[in-house]
């Protein structure tokens, strides 16, 4: 339990303090150093689970299973590696004028504050407190996106705030409708939001309630992950913020949305199941519809943007769209893939979006015109950006590739003339990406073009793990995923 | 035959009653105003001067001009004899209907619109054109509200439903709650006092029923100014017997009857009253915000509805 | 029926009309000021309204979830909102929906389609406060219309603001409450967002010298 307070404590308490002293000179340093103690932190937490299975014990207020354990990990992970980036690339931002050291307190304790909030959301057992702590997510960042003051990066903040505001209230409903189902279950009243308790008597949830509840959440939740047509936030919000706050946005804070999600699924399957009111899939065909609408818009969409962080939070949401899609799909294949690309997506994309960063630097703009030449500029920074893109359009030995293979196999199972509009889809977001990347890192160098001081380790990093986890997926990590697709949809696929 | 002479009795204090209301009404806000008032008398020796001077009528002026204080009249004595007053049993129970009350008033205004235009002059043009734009947005909200009450004493028979309601005793309902600040809207614009309308002026810029009677002179303005103050004591005595009914008196004993007659005429001067103040409190709107006004009534009265639908049934 | 009920359930029931009147208040409401109030009055009510659901059902954990509703839904943010009113001098401006009689009627709609919703989950419960689950969707649903209808950003959060009530209200009709340490949680989230949005006020109007949200309208997909 150390290990879990650990976790959850050294983020707090760096927030804090970084809100008093975060103008300080060493502020970056101490950040980088807060999220390396939570990464080890998190790394023994996730040690103690391989050794003895799941943490919390019966109706704890935390539980840590095969489903969340690497996700606090890989949470932790692009915490401090996006650190790590975050301390020159802030550094030249002041350099440039763009912001005063007031501004970095507020961002390096907003921060912190944004990865305790992650990390209350994963280990918690109470959907009222995961409730609590994706709000918390959201006022965490949303003073963040408009860190620059610009008249764009007030509007995208705006947006945010009220679009994941009245996302996130209606969640709340539905959190209100799921403990309305639970109470009449669950005799102890202060149990009845307990994740644990709640799937042990899952097919004792009212049908009805469970099915409106569902919808609810869907919605909700579905606002932060970004499924269409309830993303028109996530391309200007990750568009218009600092780099980093992209970076740790698209990573980490979708991650999360969609894995409240899919606990709230397996409640509703479980309470479904007895099938008399509505269809046992009825919450499988809706996040399949939801996502396969989210992937074939933003692969539309991919191909109109000149902001080279706008055309990455497309594709943010085109992957977001095909997890949905993989986890409403079920089945033992899709599951596990859906939980690899989980996994792949948050660390290519965070990957790819320090690389953005750094070619932002060296061109000066974020329009995708005004970059060209990156690889005769700058070949760390173009070479990352290529294979990151590479790997995140689905090309092998990439993890995405596995993982994008394992739903298109699932697919092909259960519901194959659904594969025509996933490869088309690829296709036409590979074709996106690639008609925008090429003349930003091929084109010609223009004049006056000098290179940064950039720190590209956090993208080798990224792109290694996700060449490691494409080639061969550890048999620790293979066998969480096992048991949380076991959780999920009630069979393994090893 | 002893009912009917109660009945009939019921209707002349009711008539004559009804400018004394006036009066009541002028001497609070007179007190409000901290100016002398006129005599708690005083309408009715303006009626007696009016029937004794002569009519004068423009030359083109037509039958309906002359027939329209009769019937404006007529439709109001008869709207008086439907509404309960002191007693619920009475014969006249069987039409007590609130449509057929609506019907009547709309018929009396129907005539004096017709009238105000019939002379031909321009004040009376738009004095009918204001008051059929407010009475298009007032019958649908004092429908509604009127449905409201039917919905929950099952059934639009002012005596049934007064009669169910006191057999509830004291309940607290918020549809007829919402349907009695609804009907408080609606009675004001009917009856045409501040905010929706001023009585008391004669300025072009505000004023509407004014506007339509200004070609009458002589019997014919005492009529209609006798039927204005008519309907201002019936609407005062459907909204205080309807959603405040206890007191009237269910079976017509010597002593139930006096008891009622206590309290309507206590009930009516507490309404006087706040009414008096509504209007010093009160500016009169602009016209063109009186629509506004008369969609408040209608969304209290639709509120009334779904709070009967949402939260009582069942 | 509603005769047989005791006096303070009755009373809960008429409490939850005037909830759901004072949503309608607020569509219909175009000036900052009253608004404010109006939301003030709102926050009461429905504090008003979990006492007497804590005095009906025996939960003392509702009283302290009242009064927290009183300190945060009627005092707090309604000064604070006032506060900033007053410090961005916006309270003589119009604010109002731009087809204020139409909104009202797409609100009755709403409250009608709520109804419709929660049927199914009323008949399973068994409180006096069922009914009034419908009416919490609706206040929701109205708080969220206001936010759609209105192009002024203190209006938008106001309307917010008055969503969050009918959240609480809907945990109070439906459960009796929230365990305490979610309804804290919940509180200290709308208490920060409201803070939050103070501050971004200053930050819109200085960015674009206006609080019309309309005016935020650069990032568009309409020149990609």
């Amino acid at each position: 339990m150390t290990a879990l307070y650990l976790t959850l404590l050294i983020p707090l308490l760096a927030s804090i303090l970084l809100a008093v002293f975060g103008n300080h000179r060493g502020a970056a340093a101490f950040n980088m150093l807060a999220t390396l103690a939570g990464f080890a932190a998190s790394v023994w937490l996730a040690l103690i689970v391989l050794q003895h299975g799941p943490l919390g014990g019966e109706a704890g207020q935390f539980h840590i299973d095969s489903f969340n354990v690497y996700l606090i990990a890989l949470t932790a992970l692009v915490g401090a590696t996006t650190s790590f980036f975050s301390a020159p690339y802030m550094a030249q931002e002041e350099a440039n004028g763009r912001l005063g050291p007031g501004r970095l307190r507020l961002y390096h304790a907003s921060y912190q504050g944004f990865l305790f909030t992650m990390q209350l959301a994963l280990t918690t057992n109470n959907m009222g407190v995961l409730w609590v702590a994706l709000e918390g997510a959201t006022l965490a960042t949303v003073l963040l996106v408009s860190l620059y003051r610009t008249p764009e990066s007030v509007e995208a903040a705006w947006k945010y705030f009220i679009v994941c505001g009245v996302g996130i209230a209606l969640a709340l409903f539905g959190t209100v409708l799921l403990y309305f189902a639970a109470a009449h279950v669950i005799p102890d009243a202060e149990d009845a939001l307990l994740w644990t308790e709640l799937a042990k008597h899952a097919s004792s949830l009212e049908p009805v309630v469970m099915a409106i509840a569902f919808v609810f959440l869907l919605v909700g939740y579905g606002t932060k992950v970004g499924l269409v047509p309830m993303h028109t936030w996530l391309p200007d919000a990750h568009s218009e913020g600092p780099t980093p706050m992209s970076a740790v946005l698209s990573g980490l804070l979708l991650n999360v949305a969609l894995y409240a999600l899919v606990r709230v699924k397996i409640l509703t399957d479980g309470a479904l199941a007895g099938g008399t009111t509505h269809s046992p899939q009825l919450a499988g065909h809706l996040m399949m519809g939801f996502g396969i609408v989210s992937f074939t818009v933003a692969g539309l969409f991919l191909h109109r943007q000149r902001d080279i962080k706008r055309l990455f939070s497309y594709s943010s949401i085109e992957h977001m769209g095909l997890m949905t899609f993989a986890f409403g799909l079920g089945g033992p294949l899709a599951t596990f893939g859906g939980l690899l690309h989980m996994t792949v997506h948050s660390l290519t994309k965070s990957a790819i979006f320090v690389a953005v960063g750094h070619a932002s630097h060296i061109a000066g703009t974020q329009a995708i015109e005004g970059i060209r030449g990156l690889i005769q500029t700058q070949p760390a920074v173009g070479w990352g950006l290529l294979i990151g893109t590479a790997a995140i359009a689905g090309f092998p030995p990439f993890g995405v590739f596995t993982s994008e293979f394992l739903l298109l196999s699932a697919t092909m199972k259960t519901h194959p003339w659904l594969t025509l509009p996933l490869l088309t889809g690829l296709g036409i977001a590979f074709a996106g990406l690639f008609r925008h990347l090429h003349p930003m890192v091929y084109g010609d160098q223009p004049e006056g073009q000098v290179a940064v001081a950039a720190n590209m380790w956090p993208v080798i990093v990224h792109l290694v793990l996700v060449l490691w986890l494409g080639l061969s997926i550890p048999i620790f990590l293979a066998d969480w995923f096992d048991q949380a697709a076991v959780l999920i949809t009630g069979s393994g696929l090893l | 035959m002893n009912d009917w002479l109660l009945a009939l009795v019921e209707m002349v204090l009711f008539v004559a009653l009804a400018p004394l209301f006036s009066a009541w009404v002028k001497r609070v806000k007179c007190w409000l105003q901290n100016r002398r008032a006129p005599a708690l008398l005083q309408p009715y020796r303006d009626l007696r001067r009016l029937f004794a001077k002569q009519v004068v009528l423009a030359h083109t002026a037509s039958p309906v001009f002359r027939a329209t204080p009769y019937i404006i009249a007529g439709a109001t004595l008869l709207a008086a004899a439907v509404v309960p007053f002191i007693s619920v049993n009475l014969p006249t129970a069987a039409i007590a209907d609130v449509i057929v009350l609506a019907g009547f008033f709309a018929l009396a205004r129907f005539f004096l619109a017709l009238a105000g235009m019939d002379v031909g002059t321009a004040f009376g043009g738009m004095g009918s054109s204001r008051e059929m734009t407010i009475s298009a947005l007032a019958e649908p909200a004092m429908l509604m509200a009127v449905f409201t009450l039917a919905m929950v004493a099952s059934s639009t028979n002012l005596s049934t439903v007064i009669d169910q309601l006191l057999a509830q005793g004291f309940v607290l309902r918020p549809s007829l709650l919402f349907a009695l600040l609804s009907l408080l809207l609606v009675g004001i614009a009917e009856t045409g006092r501040i905010p929706v309308d001023n009585p008391a002026t004669h300025l072009e810029l505000t004023m509407i029923h004014e506007a339509m009677i200004l070609e009458y002179s002589g019997r014919h303005l005492a009529l209609i100014e006798w039927a204005a103050q008519l309907k201002l004591l019936i609407y005062g005595v459907l909204i205080v017997n309807i959603f405040f009914p206890w007191g009237i008196a269910t079976h017509n004993s010597v002593s139930a009857l006096a008891v009622a007659a206590g309290v309507v005429f206590f009930k009516l001067l507490v309404l006087g009253s706040l009414l008096a103040v509504g209007e010093s409190v009160l500016a009169k709107m602009r016209l063109f915000r009186v629509p506004a006004f008369l969609v408040l009534a209608l969304t209290l009265a639709l509120i009334g509805l779904l709070s009967h639908i949402i939260l009582e049934v069942g | 029926m509603l005769e047989q009920l005791p006096l303070y359930q009755q009373a809960i029931l008429t409490l939850a009309a005037m909830v759901m009147f004072t949503s309608f208040a607020l569509l219909a409401q175009s000036r900052v000021v009253p608004m404010i109030h109006i939301f003030a009055w709102q926050g009461l009510l429905v504090a008003v309204t979990t006492g007497l659901v804590a005095f009906d059902s025996g939960k003392h954990d509702l009283y302290l979830s009242a009064a927290m509703t009183v300190a945060l839904k009627a005092l707090f943010i309604p000064w604070l909102l006032h506060r900033l009113v007053k410090r961005l001098g916006i309270d003589r401006e119009e604010h109002g929906a731009e087809h204020p009689a139409t909104v009202l009627m797409i609100g009755a709609g709403l409250v009608i389609f709520c109804y419709y919703v929660a049927q199914p989950i009323e008949q399973l419960s068994a409180s006096v406060t069922r009914n009034t689950i419908a009416i919490s969707m609706a206040v929701v649903l109205l708080g969220m219309l206001m936010l759609v209808s209105r192009s002024k950003a203190v209006a938008q959060v106001v309307g917010f603001m008055s969503l969050e009530n009918g959240l609480f209200f809907a945990a109070v009709a439906a459960t009796h409450g929230m365990p305490m340490a979610v309804e804290l949680g919940v509180a200290f989230d709308v208490l920060v967002a409201a803070v939050i949005f103070g501050v971004f006020f200053f930050h819109i109007r200085d960015s674009i010298e206006s609080l019309d949200v309309d005016q935020l309208n650069r990032l568009s997909e309409q020149d990609e």
